[in-house]
């Protein structure tokens, strides 16, 4: 870490945007494919080719090991979940179409659907309740004859809140409504198993929980639903050559020109690290630390924290307000007074802001990664207690 | 006529060819990863290539986890 000058080391609480510090091996393995490997996967038969090919390769299998997935050549790799999720709605969903979102899902799902809509796709939004929890029964009502599929959230970006992704995706397999699970914020932060949970499509990001660099995130499909999902992209895969029609196998339907190659060896890394370490392991840190983040805030006078009470029920997220300061005020504050990096505003997800009732004032949101320690939360604590008693 | 020493088994893309590297692999079934020879495909890919004699224990090794398009003896 870079020291901040006279005020000691940072802290780094913006893991739910992108995670840091990564774990050494990820940026070994980044180091490695430079020096060592270098070549084009699946384009070559030489052996960098090759090589890079295995190594994309095994960050497929370590994902697949981790969400519980049979064939890992059902795991797409993409720039980020944003892309994954693009890819689901827009490949999926035509004129006519129904389709049930809630109101905690971030400007990735929600600007692919507002757009729709404009094409002729029918979209409801579920209300949850004032700390983002969504109710089943609600989505069961929202279920019409057309509904195509219902996209949630794992886990809010805002306020952290866990959303019962097993109970839903039986809900809508019940129904025969396609399920897009958004894991943006929980893969590699929480268990993720996509048969126990009903999952068809789960979009996630490789820079968060999972400690890939940016640049890398992906999906995955459910088999046999390549067969109804258009690709966004078309182009080079390596195969087929001969033939100008897009392949319709996996990965490469959706895989089209060259990978970021350097950056998925990182992300098998940053997978493997989660799989050594263990994700009910990680979850438990996380879990402890928003715990004492939180018993620490309810402390402390004139703070607002937003999302559930129990640190069991949230991510390691934690959304709050000081009173009488702006969260772009008080977020930089605590970077320049105190190293504290975090972010501030509405974390592209206004209606989730809405809900909360934050509108449009925002938040400022501290994100807790595996890599942060009980004593930055208590140092984090008097520099909100200081702020809110404008010392 | 002499049996051909090799058969290679080809596959829609290069990751699934590498898949089934790594669980012949696992299995202990001698390989090798070659370009795919032109007088048998005119795709760019790749291919596994083993002994004549050991194409029935790899076929079976890689039934039902990673699927060939065909199997064809050099």
């Amino acid at each position: 870490m870079q020291p901040d000058p006279g005020k000691g080391q940072l802290i780094y609480f913006d893991n739910a945007a992108t995670s840091w510090p990564k774990p050494a091996g990820m940026v070994e393995a980044m180091g490695y494919y430079n020096e060592m490997v270098g070549g084009s996967p699946g384009r070559s038969g030489h052996r960098r080719s090759i090589d890079a090919g295995r190594i994309i390769l095994e960050t497929r299998e370590a994902l697949a090991e981790l969400f519980g997935i049979d064939d890992s050549l059902r795991i797409i790799f993409t720039k980020n979940a944003t892309e994954a999720l693009n890819i689901a709605l827009l490949g999926l969903l035509q004129s006519g179409d129904h389709v049930i979102a809630t109101c905690m899902e971030h400007n990735s799902v929600m600007r692919p659907l507002r757009f729709l809509e404009t094409q002729g796709v029918q979209i409801s939004v579920v209300s949850c309740s004032g700390d983002g929890r969504l109710n089943r029964e609600d989505v069961q009502t929202a279920i019409r004859p057309q509904t195509r599929l219902l996209v949630v959230t794992h886990a809010s970006n805002v306020t952290g809140t866990i959303q019962p992704i097993a109970e839903l995706g039986q809900l809508a397999r019940d129904h025969g409504v396609l399920f897009c699970v958004d894991a943006a914020q929980t893969a590699g932060a929480l268990p993720i198993h996509v048969d126990e949970m009903a999952i068809d499509l789960l979009a996630f990001s490789g820079h968060k929980s999972l400690f890939g660099p940016q640049g890398t995130g992906g999906f995955y499909i459910r088999r046999g639903l390549e067969q109804r999902l258009r690709p966004l992209m078309m182009g080079g895969t390596g195969s087929r050559s001969e033939f100008e029609a897009q392949p319709d196998f996996m990965p490469d339907k959706y895989e089209s020109g060259t990978p970021n190659a350097i950056g998925l060896a990182g992300l098998g890394a940053g997978v493997r690290f989660v799989l050594a370490e263990g994700v009910e392991a990680i979850r438990s840190k996380e879990e402890e630390l928003t715990k004492r983040f939180l018993k620490g805030l309810a402390s402390l006078k004139g703070i607002t924290v937003y999302g559930p009470a129990d640190a069991a029920d949230r991510a390691a997220v934690v959304s709050f307000n000081i009173d009488g300061v702006s969260p772009s005020e008080g977020s930089l504050e605590l970077d320049e007074r105190f190293g504290i990096l975090c972010r501030p505003g509405l974390h592209c997800a206004p209606a989730a802001h809405r809900t909360i009732g934050t509108f449009p004032r925002g938040t400022i949101r501290f994100g807790f990664g595996y890599f942060n320690t009980e004593e930055e939360i208590s140092l984090a604590l008097e520099a909100i207690r200081s702020l809110a008693l404008r010392e | 006529m002499e049996a051909p020493p090799y058969a290679v088994f080809l596959f829609p893309s290069v990751s699934h060819a590498l898949k089934a590297e790594k669980i012949l692999k696992a299995r202990g079934i001698a390989h090798k990863v070659i370009p795919v020879p032109r007088h048998i495909s005119s795709d760019c890919g790749v291919c596994l290539r083993v002994a004549a004699e050991q194409k029935e224990l790899a076929a079976e090794a890689l039934q039902g986890l990673a699927t060939w398009e065909k199997m064809v003896l050099l």
